[in-house]
């Protein structure tokens, strides 16, 4: 596939690898990256990265799987949402088995009768909503910043087509402020990012100021073997460098400036909320709410969800594997109790998810 | 979940939605979102049914050329 298999060519992989321990040795010091992106801690167990690199670079997974993040509560509030009489619930695969409290998921209500769907794209509901005039289809919009303008270009259309049964439950999340709440933790101690390709694409490369502000590397960097062994070579080059800048590995994909029509539409619909994040608490200014002129859109604002007694899930450590204090073979759960096919915590249940990744691949 | 893949556009209808070849695989995706002009034959980065950037053929080309030169002169 273009643009995919040059970027798994095993000679130029060889030559960043002996490039990266040429860095190291010259640095001599232990390094730490943290990859904020589910996808790229998928590329880095898949491709075997971790074990190529020298001993002095450790790799830590960061926040960045979407499932991962949402929390208990918000978990909780789907199960409400998708339970209720002439509800249509949609939402995307990897939400199906995420648990909330008493390890109940939405797969587990579709299996009690409720009518949940999976869709693979957010424009998918406007079918669903034509086909179904009598039912209320409440989607279930989840994901970082390369996602959130597909719903909120959806949203857009179905404004303009008037239709009056699609409304959205928004558990979006933006990428920034936590990476700021992770530097701010005196617990880790990172010395750069690996910065997300697909969110970068949107956002730019100004998005991650807050990281080379705090003196620390930042490298937006893509997904295929090639681009990661590349980003984590540029980090160690911008290691040596005083100054610090974000640059961008991912340039097929990435332009500095990000894509403004994509941003426009994230402004018109959404504004900047606070979010409840599983393991990092709640950030300020890390969610996105609906803006009053799409009020119509909101499912928090059409159907009144009660006060929910959410509880975290008993011996997970999913919270500490997000921020990067400890790694999945630490969690007492892990392999044990926690497994892709009967997950106890959210980080087993997606591909990208850390759990699932070092499962599959550790 | 960020998973997004390049396609190449090989047709465009009315309502905006492009049909993309991504690996011999045909996938629709919505042009709505994306801010640079597309044609037939351009390659495209997909996510969740939405085209989000226009692939810098150039940038890409340059890139792995730019490696090897690195490789061959700086590494070894």
């Amino acid at each position: 596939m273009k643009y995919i298999d040059e970027y798994r060519d095993p000679e130029i992989a060889g030559g960043l690898l002996a490039g990266i321990e040429k860095l190291s040795r010259q640095l001599a010091r232990p390094v730490t990256i943290m990859e904020v992106c589910g996808s790229h801690t998928q590329a880095i167990g898949r491709y075997g990265i971790r074990k190529m690199l020298p001993d002095g670079i450790r790799l830590i997974s960061g926040p960045g799987c979407p499932v991962c993040v949402t929390s208990v509560q918000d978990v909780d509030t789907a199960l409400w949402l998708a339970a209720q009489p002439n509800v249509i619930f949609t939402t995307f695969g990897d939400m199906l088995r995420v648990p909330g409290t008493g390890s109940r998921s939405l797969q587990q209500l579709r299996a009690e009768g409720a009518d949940i769907r999976v869709v693979a794209s957010a424009a998918d509901c406007i079918g669903l909503a034509l086909e179904n005039p009598q039912r209320e289809i409440i989607f279930m919009g989840i994901g970082f910043e390369t996602t959130s303008p597909t719903i909120a270009a959806t949203v857009v259309t179905v404004q303009k087509k008037q239709l009056k049964n699609l409304t959205v439950f928004s558990v979006h999340k933006v990428i920034p402020p936590a990476i700021k709440a992770l530097i701010d933790d005196p617990a880790l101690q990172i010395d750069g990012f690996l910065c997300p390709g697909h969110v970068s694409i949107i956002t730019g490369a100004d998005a991650y100021r807050c990281i080379t502000d705090a003196g620390l590397a930042a490298v937006i960097t893509g997904f295929e073997p090639v681009d990661v062994l590349e980003g984590i070579y540029m980090l160690l080059r911008q290691l040596q460098e005083k100054e610090k800048e974000v640059v961008i590995q991912y340039g097929r994909g990435v332009k500095k400036e990000g894509n403004h029509k994509a941003l426009e539409l994230l402004e018109k619909v959404f504004i900047p909320s606070d979010a409840r994040w599983r393991g990092l608490g709640v950030i300020p200014g890390s969610g996105l709410a609906f803006r009053d002129s799409f009020a119509d859109f909101d499912a928090l604002r059409k159907f009144t969800v009660p006060e929910l007694a959410s509880e975290e899930i008993k011996g997970c450590r999913c919270g500490d594997i997000l921020r990067g204090i400890i790694e999945p073979p630490a969690c007492p759960l892990f392999r044990k109790i926690c497994t892709p096919n009967n997950p106890t915590g959210p980080c087993m249940v997606s591909s990208e998810g850390t759990c699932a990744a070092y499962y599959r691949y550790l | 979940m960020c998973i997004a893949f390049p396609g190449k556009i090989i047709s465009i209808d009315n309502d905006n939605y492009a049909i993309l070849d991504i690996g011999g695989t045909q996938r629709e995706a919505c042009l709505d979102i994306i801010d640079e002009q597309v044609g037939i034959g351009d390659y495209v980065i997909c996510h969740a049914g939405f085209a989000i950037h226009k692939v810098d053929e150039q940038t890409a080309q340059e890139k792995l050329e730019f490696l090897k030169h690195l490789i061959d002169n700086e590494i070894y």
